[in-house]
C-alpha cells in the first residue's frame, strides 16, 4: 500500500513540474512578459521599464527565471494582484468555496441520476429507455452549457419565475434557504454534461458486472435479480467510478467558469474572466496552475480512494 | 518498395464491411443529413436571404421571427438574424473543421512518436499530455486567447493547440500494440527507415481510431469556439460566429428570447450531428468503446 501511494505521489509531482513549464510557458507568451503593464503608464519610459525588469531579474535567461518563479510558488508567494495588490492566493481563496459548493452540488446530484439512468439501461439493455438514455446522452454532451443556461432562465426564471435568475444569495436575506433557492438552477445546469457522461459510463461498467463470473454463481445459488443487483452488481460497477470521478474534475472546472459567468456566480470562474478582463495576471496565472493543482490533487485522492476500497488495484 | 501486407481488397469501396455497417447506423445517417443541411445552408444562404449580414436598420430593431422578409427576426442593430447565422455558420464551422485537422496532425505525430519510440522519448511525450489534460481546456484556451491577436486563424490553432491530446493518447496506445505485429518486424528486418515503418506501415493500420477521434474533435472544436466566443473572447464582432451572437443575447432574454434560442439551436445541431457521425464510424470501424 504505501509503495503503491509512494509511486502515486511521485507520479502526480512529475505533473506538477510539467504543469508548471506549461503555465510558465503562457506567461511569456503574453506581449511584453509580466511588465506589460507599465507599457501604458505615460510616466514611465524604455529606461525605467529595463531598469525594473533588471530589478525583478527578467533579463536573466528564461530557466533561471522559471527555477525562482517555481520556488516563490511552492514558499507560496504567488504574486499579488494587479487590481487591489491584496495577495493571489488570498484573492483565490475568497472565491473557491464559491466555486466547490456549485461543484460538489453539480456533482452529487450527476452521480444520483448519471448512475441510476446508467444501471436501469444496464439492466434494460435495448429497451426503449435504454435508447432513449443513449440517444438522450449524446444529445445532451452536444448541448453547449451556456445555452442551456439561458434557456434554463428562460424557462425557470422569466416564464414560471420558480427561482432567481443569478448570485448566491439576495442581499438582505442569506438565509440557508436562500442560498440553496440560488443553487438549484446553476447546479442542474452544470450537470447535463456530466449525467450523461455518468450514466454511459455507469451503463458499460454495470454490464461488465453483470457478465463476471460472481454474478452467475449468486444466480446458480437462486439469488434473487434484485438482490444480485444490490448486493453484487451495483458496488462492483460503482469502482471503476471513483476514478472517473478524478478524471472528470478538468471538465466540471470549465463547465463550472461558464455557468458561473451565466449565473453572475462568485467563484473561480467568474473571477477568471474579470481578472482577464483587468489584464490582472498574476491572478490569471494563479487561477491556472491552482486548477491544474486541483485536479491532479483530485485524481490523486481518487486513486488513493480506490486503493483503499479496492485491494487487487494496490496489489496490481 | 511494394506493399509488405497485401489486404484483400473488396472489389468496391461501398461494399466494404464498414461501409456497409455505417449505413445501418440510422444515427449517423441523420448525422450525416443534419450537417449537410447545414453546410448548404451557409454557404447558398446568404446569397438567397434579401440582407446583407452587415446592414443595420435601427427602425426594424428586435422584429421577432417571421416579420415580413425577416424570417428569424432581428438584432438589437436591426440586423436580419437569418443571413447573420448562416454567415456565423460558415465561421464556426471552418474554425471548427481546421482546428481539428490541426489537432489531429499534431495529436496523431505525436502519438506515433511515442508510441513507436517508446522509452524516455514516449514517456516524456506522454506525460507532457497529461500534464496539458491537467488543466480545464477552457483556463488556457481564454488565457491564450487574452493576450494572442483573436483572428479566426489564431483562434483555430488556439483550439488545437490545447485539443491535441486525446487524439495521441489513443494513437500511442493503438500504434504500441501494433509496433510488436509481424508486419512491422518483417519491415524491420528488411530494413525500412523508421519514418517510413512509422508512417507507411503502422500508422494505415491504425487510421480507424484516428478517424473516430477526428470526428468527435470537430464536435468539441466547435463547441469550444462558441465557449471562448460567448465569453467574448473567440471570434470579434462585426465577423459574426455562433458563439459571439449569444455574447450580447442574454440580456434581451426577457424581450428578444428568439436572440438567445436560434443561435444556440444551431450550435447544438452542428455538434450533435458529428457526435452521430462519430458513434456511427466507431460502429463501423470497429473501434473499442474506451470513450464516451
Amino acid at each position: 500500500m504505501s509503495a503503491f501511494l509512494l509511486n502515486r505521489l511521485l507520479q502526480s509531482i512529475v505533473l506538477l513540474v510539467i504543469v508548471s513549464i506549461i503555465g510558465f510557458t503562457v506567461l511569456n507568451l503574453m506581449p511584453g512578459g509580466p511588465l506589460a503593464q507599465f507599457g501604458l503608464d505615460p510616466g514611465m519610459t524604455q529606461k525605467d521599464v529595463e531598469r525594473l525588469a533588471a530589478q525583478l531579474g527578467l533579463n536573466r535567461p528564461l530557466w533561471m527565471q522559471y527555477l525562482d518563479w517555481a520556488w516563490r510558488l511552492l514558499q507560496g508567494d504567488w504574486g499579488h494582484s494587479f487590481r487591489d495588490g491584496s495577495s493571489v492566493l488570498t484573492v483565490i481563496g475568497r472565491h473557491l468555496l464559491a466555486t466547490l459548493l456549485l461543484m460538489g452540488t453539480s456533482t452529487a446530484f450527476a452521480i444520483g441520476v448519471g448512475a441510476w439512468i446508467g444501471i436501469r439501461g444496464a439492466t434494460h439493455r435495448y429497451s426503449l429507455f435504454d435508447y432513449c438514455a443513449t440517444v438522450g446522452a449524446m444529445v445532451a454532451l452536444s448541448v453547449p452549457t451556456f445555452w442551456f443556461g439561458l434557456i434554463g432562465i428562460y424557462i425557470f426564471t422569466l416564464k414560471l419565475g420558480w427561482v432567481p435568475a443569478g448570485n448566491m444569495y439576495t442581499i438582505g436575506d442569506g438565509s440557508i434557504l436562500d442560498y440553496l433557492h440560488h443553487l438549484i438552477l446553476p447546479s442542474l445546469v452544470l450537470s447535463l454534461v456530466h449525467v450523461a457522461i455518468w450514466s454511459r459510463y455507469m451503463r458499460t461498467a454495470t454490464l461488465d458486472a453483470l457478465s463476471q463470473d460472481f454474478v452467475k454463481t449468486a444466480r446458480a445459488k437462486g439469488v434473487s435479480e434484485r438482490r444480485i443487483l444490490l448486493k453484487h452488481v451495483i458496488g462492483n460497477a460503482l469502482l471503476p467510478m471513483i476514478t472517473l470521478a478524478g478524471m472528470q474534475l478538468p471538465s466540471i472546472l470549465t463547465g463550472a467558469l461558464v455557468t458561473e459567468t451565466v449565473f453572475t456566480w462568485p467563484g473561480m470562474g467568474r473571477l477568471f474572466l474579470d481578472s482577464l478582463g483587468y489584464s490582472d495576471y498574476p491572478v490569471v496565472m494563479g487561477l491556472l496552475i491552482f486548477s491544474a493543482i486541483l485536479v491532479l490533487l483530485g485524481n490523486l485522492i481518487a486513486d488513493i480512494v480506490i486503493a483503499t476500497v479496492d485491494p487487487r488495484i494496490r496489489l496490481a | 518498395m511494394t506493399a509488405i501486407v497485401a489486404h484483400a481488397a473488396p472489389a468496391r469501396w461501398w461494399h466494404s464491411r464498414a461501409v456497409i455497417r455505417f449505413m445501418r447506423h440510422h444515427l449517423a445517417l441523420l448525422g450525416i443529413a443534419m450537417i449537410t443541411l447545414l453546410v448548404l445552408a451557409c454557404a447558398i444562404g446568404p446569397y438567397a436571404l434579401p440582407y446583407d449580414s452587415l446592414h443595420i436598420d435601427l427602425r426594424a430593431r428586435f422584429a421577432p421571427p417571421l416579420t415580413g422578409n425577416h424570417y428569424l427576426g432581428t438584432d438589437p442593430l436591426g440586423r436580419d438574424l437569418a443571413v447573420r447565422l448562416l454567415m456565423a455558420g460558415r465561421v464556426s464551422l471552418a474554425v471548427g473543421f481546421s482546428a481539428m485537422l490541426l489537432s489531429t496532425l499534431i495529436g496523431t505525430l505525436i502519438g506515433v512518436t511515442a508510441g513507436y519510440r517508446g522509452g524516455w522519448v514516449g514517456a516524456a511525450l506522454m506525460r507532457t499530455v497529461d500534464g496539458f489534460l491537467s488543466y480545464p481546456s477552457i483556463f488556457l484556451v481564454l488565457a491564450l486567447a487574452a493576450t494572442l491577436r483573436p483572428s479566426p486563424a489564431m483562434i483555430t490553432v488556439i483550439i488545437a493547440v490545447t485539443s491535441w491530446m486525446e487524439t495521441a493518447r489513443i494513437v500511442e496506445a493503438e500504434v504500441r500494440s501494433l509496433r510488436e505485429r509481424e508486419f512491422v518486424q518483417a519491415a524491420r528486418m528488411v530494413g525500412l527507415r523508421r519514418s517510413h515503418i512509422m508512417f507507411r506501415e503502422i500508422l494505415p493500420n491504425a487510421m480507424g481510431p484516428i478517424i473516430v477521434a477526428a470526428s468527435l474533435a470537430v464536435a468539441r472544436a466547435i463547441l469550444l469556439e462558441a465557449y471562448i466566443s460567448f465569453l467574448g473572447y473567440g471570434i470579434q464582432p462585426p465577423l459574426p460566429s455562433w458563439g459571439n451572437m449569444l455574447n450580447g443575447a442574454q440580456q434581451y432574454l426577457a424581450s428578444a428570447p428568439w436572440l438567445a434560442i436560434i443561435p444556440g439551436a444551431a450550435i447544438t445541431m452542428a455538434v450533435t450531428s458529428f457526435n452521430f457521425i462519430g458513434d456511427g464510424l466507431r460502429d463501423a470501424l470497429d473501434v473499442r468503446n474506451d470513450h464516451i
